[in-house]
């Protein structure tokens, strides 16, 4: 397989893809950082003009920037411990043999089949809704001032939808991991006069972690990028409660029609998602190392 | 102490019956070895002694204490599993430490003990290595190690030795009995290798489809087997079991012939065969010799023995050697 000939042959044929990959990435890129250092809004379209680091500087000193940022840190970390420790707790449950396991397994992994925007809007509508939702329902039948999730704790509730949403994910990798775990190994830790709690602690919680490693990095690049949940239930409100960073780019673009803010803001977006990559990396990369 | 009697203790797995109403007891300080082919249920008394299976009917006594649905910790015993069962992510150290650490003993008395059985095991070296750098036989220690710090009561051992390479399971076996010697702990050993049971047992327990066919030191089960069975399993090469007429001639049902007490010769003899096969071992010769009327007919000659395939021989069996059995296939003394 490995002869300088196989070698070439191989390199030659996955250039084009690589090539296509490239260049829709490099693209895209090139032209979002070009708009960034241009005064470009859409609202007078072809008077676009240098306006070198001002977009930046705007961008960052927005006040609505700290707030998405503390914000987008506050539902990646949320969403992540939420989805991690239930799903250890589900895979934990769902590994025990009982009958119809087939189907409640199914039943675990549904959520992730439903697209973000139709749970959000189910979330909003018939769970969360002051008049019309359950819970409103539930708090009135217990006499109780029904809670309004969207108004008085909007990031809270995104949270929920969101880790509603990756729990089956995080359910099904770590259920995987906990079958490939050795009995011998639980039965050696229990007849070593290991309890319960300090066998899950010593012996299936380390067994785990490489699988927790995948959860978290996986998770993590696809809860920096969360806009159709906020979207469609709080459009980043009140005010800024809800607003990540992806959102508020959103915002300055098309609701403000700040192409070059807009612009700037995802460039500051990227780097600050490479930053966030080289830290997860660096603390639990090494988990993955066999 | 370690005494661990079994009053008519039962095992069914849903329908299946796995062991069915059996006694044994184990005195102090005894090296006891369940032999049987696979499936015979050795492994599950096992467990059921170790409480990792719960018995269906009967009773578990452990130095005359019931002990049945004591849990697996509580009892006192120590097993070394088959696949050594070791924590992958802890050091040799960790891993041995862990059940003292479980216990909540002190660190400087663990680290006492740790240090203790590391340099009996001469697992000093290996100290700080995860499990998954280390040979075998060092895991097979290491396993062993785990299983000495407690100073538990009893051993158990699960078919420890199936995993190595044969010229280091004789190594572990020597290990493990002079581990014995010196302990002068009971010890409970699975296996399905009879040389295995020969070599360390004080005790066989010979099981069948969960029933015990013979307990007996190693001697008694290779000079008086209980039924064919029992004959057919201890001794190795094989002995050789004939039914019919050749059988009837030496008065009785079936008779055993063990290899070994089989004399062969060239000019004269009982019965007149053929060679078939022959393994030349240097120290033995196996032959396999073909004799009309009977099965095919294992002998061992002499080491330099000049006999090949398709040579003619004559066997005489050893009369005062022959094992008589009935046609239920129990002894006839």
């Amino acid at each position: 397989m490995a002869t300088a000939h196989s070698k070439t042959a191989a390199r030659f044929m996955i250039s084009p893809a690589v090539v296509l990959l490239l260049a829709w990435m490099i693209v895209p890129l090139a032209m979002t950082i070009y708009f960034s250092f241009l005064r470009y809004s859409l609202m007078s379209p072809g008077e676009e003009t240098f306006a070198g680091w001002d977009n930046y500087r705007y961008f960052l000193t927005d006040p609505a920037f700290f707030s998405a940022f503390t914000n987008t840190i506050v539902l990646v970390v949320g969403v992540l411990l939420i989805t991690v420790v239930l799903g250890i707790a589900l895979a934990n449950l769902l590994d025990q043999p009982m009958w119809g396991q087939g189907i409640v397994r199914i039943l675990v992994i549904a959520p992730f089949f439903v697209m973000p925007t139709v749970s959000a809007l189910v979330w909003k509508n018939m769970f969360m809704d002051p008049v019309n939702g359950l819970f409103a329902h539930a708090a009135k039948a217990l006499g109780l001032q029904p809670f309004e999730f969207l108004t008085h704790a909007p990031l809270a509730s995104i949270i929920m939808i969101v880790s509603w949403q990756w729990l089956p994910f995080a359910t099904l990798i770590l259920l995987t991991a906990m079958q490939s775990l050795d009995q011998e190994q639980l039965e050696a830790a229990e007849m070593d006069g290991a309890s319960w709690w300090r066998r899950f602690f010593y012996i299936v919680l380390p067994h785990l972690s490489r699988a927790i490693t995948v959860v978290v990095l996986i998770q993590t690049i696809f809860l920096l990028s969360v806009f159709a949940e906020i979207l469609v239930t709080t459009n980043g409100g009140p005010g800024t409660a809800s607003t990540n960073i992806t959102y508020l780019v959103y915002a300055q673009s098309l609701l403000q029609f700040d192409v070059g803010g807009g612009s700037a803001g995802g460039i500051v977006a990227v780097i600050l998602a490479n930053i966030v990559a080289i830290f997860l990396m660096r603390m639990i990369g090494k988990n993955l190392e066999a | 102490m370690g005494n661990i009697t079994l009053k008519q203790v039962t095992k069914h797995f849903g329908e299946t019956v796995v062991i069915p109403p059996l006694d044994l007891s184990i005195e102090d300080g005894e090296f006891v070895v369940f032999v049987g082919p696979s499936g015979c249920g050795k492994s599950t008394l096992l467990r059921l002694i170790a409480g990792l299976e719960d018995v269906t009917s009967g009773l578990v006594e452990i130095d005359g204490a019931d002990a049945t649905t004591l849990p697996p910790a509580k009892r006192k015993l120590a097993m070394v599993f088959q696949s050594y069962a070791l924590y992958p992510h802890m050091s040799v150290r960790k891993n041995i430490a862990f059940p003292l650490k479980m216990a909540d003993m002190d660190p400087a008395e663990i680290t006492r003990k740790v240090e203790g059985a590391a340099s009996v095991l001469n697992l000093t070296d290996y100290m700080e290595r995860r499990p998954g750098q280390l040979s075998g036989g060092q895991r097979q220690r290491v396993a062993i190690g785990r299983a000495i710090v407690r100073e538990p009561e009893a051993f158990l051992f699960d078919e420890p030795l199936s995993n190595l390479d044969a010229a280091l399971r004789v190594n572990m076996r020597l290990e493990i009995t002079e581990l014995h010697q010196s302990l002068k702990t009971t010890m409970i050993y699975v296996t399905h290798d009879q040389v295995e049971a020969m070599t360390m047992a004080d005790k066989i327990v010979v099981l069948q489809a969960g029933n015990i066919e013979q307990v007996g030191s190693p001697m008694e089960l290779y000079h008086k087997p209980a039924n064919v069975f029992v004959g057919g399993f201890i001794g190795s090469p094989k002995m050789n079991i004939i039914t019919g007429p050749e059988a009837e001639k030496l008065g009785s049902h079936t008779i055993g012939i063990r290899p070994e007490h089989t004399m062969v010769s060239k000019e004269q003899g009982t019965w007149k065969g053929k060679v078939g096969v022959s393994e030349h071992l240097g120290s033995d010769t196996f032959l396999r010799v073909h004799v009309e009327g009977m099965d095919l007919f294992t002998v061992r000659a002499e080491g330099d023995v000049d006999l090949h395939h398709g040579d003619e021989v004559y066997l005489t069996p050893v009369m005062d050697r022959l094992h008589r059995f009935d046609k239920d296939g129990l002894a006839v003394r």
